[in-house]
């Protein structure tokens, strides 16, 4: 049972295929990264974001074409408060790379990424509706899994885990 | 989900269209999945999905448990793989953990694994195929799959909800005589998927409804985040068990079917062909099953033997602290993926140094393949829909979690 201890320095990890394709691209896209148990996490600037999947998704040695998953983790009460987390593939180099945006509380929102991937539409709209996160561009952002009528987004930590009573 | 909203999702378009709802209790929706139909006679002109009738709020109640309590959950997510549920979600954690674990018990998961793809198909087949209307497969269907699920409470005590594998390991030794059980299932199932096979692979009626039906091109498929069958069967050749393999997959010998045509048909045949490879692990599983420990050696991890737990103090009060305050998961995050019966099943669990999960997420195959349904039904005719709905394989409670 030996963990090594992550690595979140952007020098040693510079030479990462998919940090130096966003490097290449735009170094204030990448705000840090992070190197951990065999998994690679790229922090990118929210204003960006769907930008650096189009750059990823047409990397010519090692396309990242395949959006994995869309979800969120909500930190409160630290700020930023949540990570919206991007899981994306490398069918042809089996490469898998997370990326994460950070957000803070008041009115969260990200661009969306259905123009890049449009299978990114239900995992946004799970996002919007148990978390509150607005996804800008998204074409249909309603509620997917709780009804229409709800109040409060569920997976939210400040919700409780019996609900409102 | 929308079904207290009393506005209609589609609005309807000029007088030429009418919108048909399908479901939730639909029979050949597989459970309670409503599709709102937006139709010009008996064409399809637009369809819209509606889920969230069976959310359980699963990945909410994961963050108030113990690691340890979560595998019963996962079980419950896709009630026709449980087992690879299970295996997804601990192997999971133990990648976040660190932890080794003995190649007996990664064996036995395999061939578990495999069976509980064999199990899922044949639900899919017998389902699928009595949506189109070829009533009898079902029965010979659930004939075998009535012999897994009973080698299922042999291993488990559960027919179903099995919860068998354990964060480093598995529950219990199997019991004796069950390899030779699944020996012999292993031994009489090819002769069975052959009879599935006479009864509809060249059958007239079967290749009507279904070749050349609900196309999808291999652009789509990636583009609408398909996996499993449902990819395969539009010729993009990948598979977690082959490409990225976890828990010994890369020991094993075996084929991934392809099929390049993209309609009911190819994904008919590439889970078809799939129940045969599955059959092939099992043998190997088998006959390559190593000896040795079923458990991790992580006493603070893994519940200790029933036996040493009453005579041995330690194990006593190992025992007592996993059960009361659970074990601790160092901080960090991973993604876990697994090749599940339809598709990429994913765990993505964050830790924040305590013994509940922060988060966990579950990135569920079928989730991402019903979005690839109004791509194949859209432009094609009304009792294709079924058709269509059946060869991706739904689970609902996957979808609705």
């Amino acid at each position: 049972m030996t963990l090594a201890p992550a690595i979140t320095d952007l020098e040693q990890l510079k030479n990462h295929p998919a940090v130096a394709r966003l490097l290449g691209w735009n170094t204030e896209a990448v705000t840090g990264v992070k190197f951990d148990r065999d998994e690679m996490t790229i922090y990118v600037d929210r204003a960006h974001i769907r930008e650096a999947c189009v750059v990823l998704k047409d990397d010519p040695a090692c396309p990242f074409n395949f959006l994995s998953d869309v979800t969120c983790v909500d930190w409160y009460p630290a700020e930023p408060r949540f990570e919206v987390v991007y899981h994306l593939l490398s069918i042809p180099e089996k490469e898998r790379i997370r990326l994460k945006v950070r957000l803070n509380s008041g009115s969260p929102a990200v661009e969306s990424i259905t123009s890049v991937w449009p299978g990114a539409n239900y995992f946004e709209r799970e996002v919007f509706d148990l978390f509150g996160v607005r996804f800008t561009g998204h074409p249909y952002l309603r509620r997917i899994l709780m009804p229409e009528d709800w109040e409060g987004h569920p997976l939210r930590k400040d919700y409780p885990v019996e609900g409102y009573r | 989900m929308a079904h207290l909203n009393p506005t209609p999702v589609l609005e309807p378009g000029q007088d030429r269209t009418m919108i048909l709802n399908m479901g939730p209790q639909h029979p050949s929706t597989h459970g309670v999945l409503r599709v709102l139909l937006e139709i010009d006679g008996e064409t399809v002109v637009r369809m819209m999905p509606d889920i969230g009738f069976l959310h359980t709020g699963i990945e909410k109640t994961c963050e108030a448990k113990f690691y340890q309590q979560v595998v019963p959950l996962t079980d419950r997510i896709d009630y026709l793989c449980p087992m690879t549920n299970n295996l997804c979600y601990v192997l999971a954690v133990e990648k976040l953990l660190g932890l080794e674990i003995p190649p007996k018990a990664q064996w036995l998961r395999v061939l578990l694994n495999e069976l509980t793809r064999i199990n899922s198909h044949l639900v899919w087949l017998g389902t699928h195929a009595m949506d189109i209307g070829a009533l009898t497969v079902f029965l010979y269907c659930f004939r075998e799959r009535e012999e897994i699920l009973k080698i299922f409470e042999m291993v488990s005590g559960q027919r179903m909800m099995t919860s068998y594998f354990r964060v480093g390991g598995i529950a219990l030794e199997p019991p004796l005589g069950f390899f030779d059980r699944v020996r012999d299932f292993a031994g009489y199932f090819p002769e069975r998927i052959d009879q599935y096979e006479n009864l509809l692979t060249g059958n007239p009626i079967w290749a009507m409804r279904t070749k050349g039906v609900a196309r999808m091109t291999p652009e789509d498929a990636i583009a609408l985040g398909a996996t499993g069958p449902t990819l395969r069967g539009s010729g993009v050749d990948i598979d977690l068990r082959r490409d990225m393999p976890y828990s010994s997959y890369e020991k094993f010998q075996f084929k991934v079917p392809v099929s390049q045509e993209g309609d009911v048909f190819a994904r008919y045949m590439c889970r078809v062909q799939e129940l045969r490879e599955s059959t092939s692990i099992v043998r190997q599983a088998l006959d390559g099953m190593p000896e040795g420990a079923t458990k991790a050696d992580a006493p603070g991890i893994v519940l200790p033997d029933r036996e040493k737990m009453k005579t041995q103090m330690e194990s006593l009060i190992y025992h007592f602290k996993i059960i009361t305050e659970g074990f601790a998961v160092p901080a960090g995050e991973v993604y876990q993926a697994v090749e599940s019966p339809r598709g990429e099943m994913g765990y993505y669990i964050v830790s924040d140094g305590t013994a509940k999960p922060y988060r966990v997420h579950m990135r569920s195959a079928c989730f991402a393949n019903l979005q690839t349904l109004p791509k194949m039904c859209e432009g094609r005719l009304l009792a294709d829909v079924v058709a269509a709905i059946g060869s991706i394989d739904i689970v609902l409670g996957e979808i609705d979690r």
